[in-house]
């Protein structure tokens, strides 16, 4: 046994709720894609995409089957089965982190009980943190897979980048962890009963929101695929499915990132002062992540990108003391 | 020696962010970030500036140099030009053919002594100087309004003189007067 989990339910009640849970978490990414198109179109005094469909709503679909039709294209210097496998680890991980975020507390369907999350383990950013590793190998995998010289040096800055920020971002993390005296994250929402802990955790909600936009690879620190040096980074070989593997598997990031943080930082299901019944839950957590995908859309439509010794120095002399004084002084206090 | 401009009224302050590092440096990073997240959200707030290009289309001011027209007397419905082919002579990218012909009593195409039999401008190869307007002794020939001219084939662009005197489907609004 690696881990406790919160509430022990039956088998078929887990597999219904997986289903339904990545149902929903899965059509957000394209509800993702629009957002930020539409939103990038609007920072920009434009339109966005507005012909397929009403208001432009279905271009993200246009554009999946546009790529799912397309050639699986291969270069004839790549490494065949790890080129393939590499965009699976990618979307694989990044569908593995979404289970554990929590979208409401154990409420009663028709006399089941049924927690509103994918699992609630006594490992909640451990598990985060271990899928995030291993997502780092379907962006080496791929880079270093595609025979490419510009894949490769993607490839190797995401993992610079990302073990720099892994980091930072555990570190933020840990100050919230001794808070609430828990690693799980639904322990975590309820310890935000009085107060979410955006307030007594700024700097670490702060350094957490920085490194999370690196380690999703969002602009300003989307060196990994900076379009204007590499092409397109660890992804440049590839095309079709497998690009849209790894495309989605980007966006799922970002959602699961929002979800941690909406989780971690704004209370998750809560809302001070108000009792929210079970339905409505999952749609607070939702309007939360939804608040987070437009910072990250904001940020992305404002910020130029970082030159990649300045990536470096910020990650190793700015924030991670920054991440490393806050779990200290946390500590100090909490003790007190 | 004057200078041309005077230095108080047309000097421009230039605001530095401060340099990296200490108090200086977090306010650059803070600070600066912010200013630019209201400069993107402002954009947001203010709207969207596109013209729907196809659906929406930017009226062209009176003296727009567009698609040729040729052009006949109101009263005698006889045509203007007269084939001389100072047009074709005036014409930078020789891009204008014009064939000659007499009036006779019987065929009185034009007001003068001689009519175009054949008016040919190859509008693949216009560069729409006006020029040819400017050249014509007796206006038969004026710039239009007309910038919609892409078509499949090259010989669909070179216009005969039928299609020049026609009157064009009004594709692009006018400009009213002081707008």
């Amino acid at each position: 046994m690696l881990a406790e989990v919160g509430v022990y339910e039956a088998w078929w009640v887990q597999v219904l709720k997986g289903v339904i849970i990545f149902a929903v978490g899965l059509q957000l990414v394209p509800v993702v894609l629009i957002a930020e198109r539409k939103l990038l179109g609007r920072f920009q005094g434009r339109y966005g995409p507005n012909r397929v469909g009403p208001f432009g709503a279905l271009q993200p679909l246009a554009d999946i089957i546009k790529l799912l039709t397309k050639e699986q294209f291969q270069p004839s210097t790549s490494v065949r089965f790890l080129f393939v496998l590499a965009p699976l680890i990618s979307i694989i991980t990044a569908v593995a982190a979404f289970a554990i975020i929590p979208f409401g507390e154990v409420v009663d369907i028709f006399g089941t009980p049924v927690g509103l999350y994918g699992l609630d383990v006594s490992i909640g950013p451990l598990y985060l943190f271990a899928f995030g590793a291993i997502a780092f190998y379907g962006i080496m995998l791929g880079g270093w897979a595609s025979g490419s010289k510009y894949s490769f040096l993607g490839a190797m800055r995401g993992a610079a980048q990302l073990i720099s920020y892994e980091v930072s971002q555990g570190l933020a993390l840990v100050g919230v962890v001794i808070t609430a005296q828990s690693l799980s994250l639904t322990e975590i929402v309820y310890a935000q009963e009085g107060m979410w802990y955006i307030v007594p955790q700024f700097v670490g909600f702060l350094v957490f929101m920085v490194a999370s936009f690196a380690e999703t690879n969002r602009a300003p620190f989307d060196l990994v695929e900076a379009d204007a040096e590499l092409v397109g980074g660890y992804n440049t070989e590839y095309g079709g499915g497998r690009f849209a593997s790894y495309f989605f598997a980007e966006y799922l990031n970002v959602l699961v990132v929002s979800g941690i943080a909406t989780t971690v930082f704004l209370g998750g299901w809560m809302i001070p002062g108000i009792d929210t019944p079970g339905w409505a839950q999952p749609l607070v957590v939702l309007a939360k992540m939804m608040g987070f995908v437009f910072v990250f859309i904001w940020v992305r439509a404002t910020l130029p990108r970082l030159r990649y010794d300045q990536l470096m120095s910020f990650g190793w002399k700015v924030l991670l003391p920054l991440a490393t004084l806050n779990v200290l002084v946390t500590a100090i206090v909490v003790s007190i | 020696m004057t200078v041309p401009y005077s230095l108080p009224d047309d000097q421009i302050e230039v605001v530095h962010a401060p340099d990296p590092g200490g108090a200086g440096g977090l306010y650059r990073a803070l600070g600066e970030t912010m200013r630019g997240l209201r400069t993107t959200f402002a954009r947001l707030a203010e709207g969207v500036n596109t013209i729907s290009y196809p659906e929406q289309k930017v009226p062209v001011y009176p003296r727009f140099r567009g698609r040729h027209k040729l052009h006949k007397f109101e009263d005698s419905g006889l045509e203007k030009c007269v084939g001389c082919s100072l047009c074709a002579a005036a014409c930078p990218s020789d891009c204008i053919r014009v064939v000659a012909a007499e009036n006779t009593p019987e065929n009185r195409v034009s007001a003068g002594e001689r009519y175009a039999a054949v008016y040919e401008i190859n509008l693949s190869r216009c560069i729409f100087c006006g020029y040819c307007e400017v050249a014509c002794p007796f206006d038969a020939i004026t710039m239009g309004h007309d910038y919609e001219m892409s078509d499949y084939n090259r010989s669909d662009l070179i216009f005969t003189k039928e299609m020049l005197l026609a009157e064009p489907l009004e594709r692009t609004p006018l400009r009213a007067e002081g707008e």
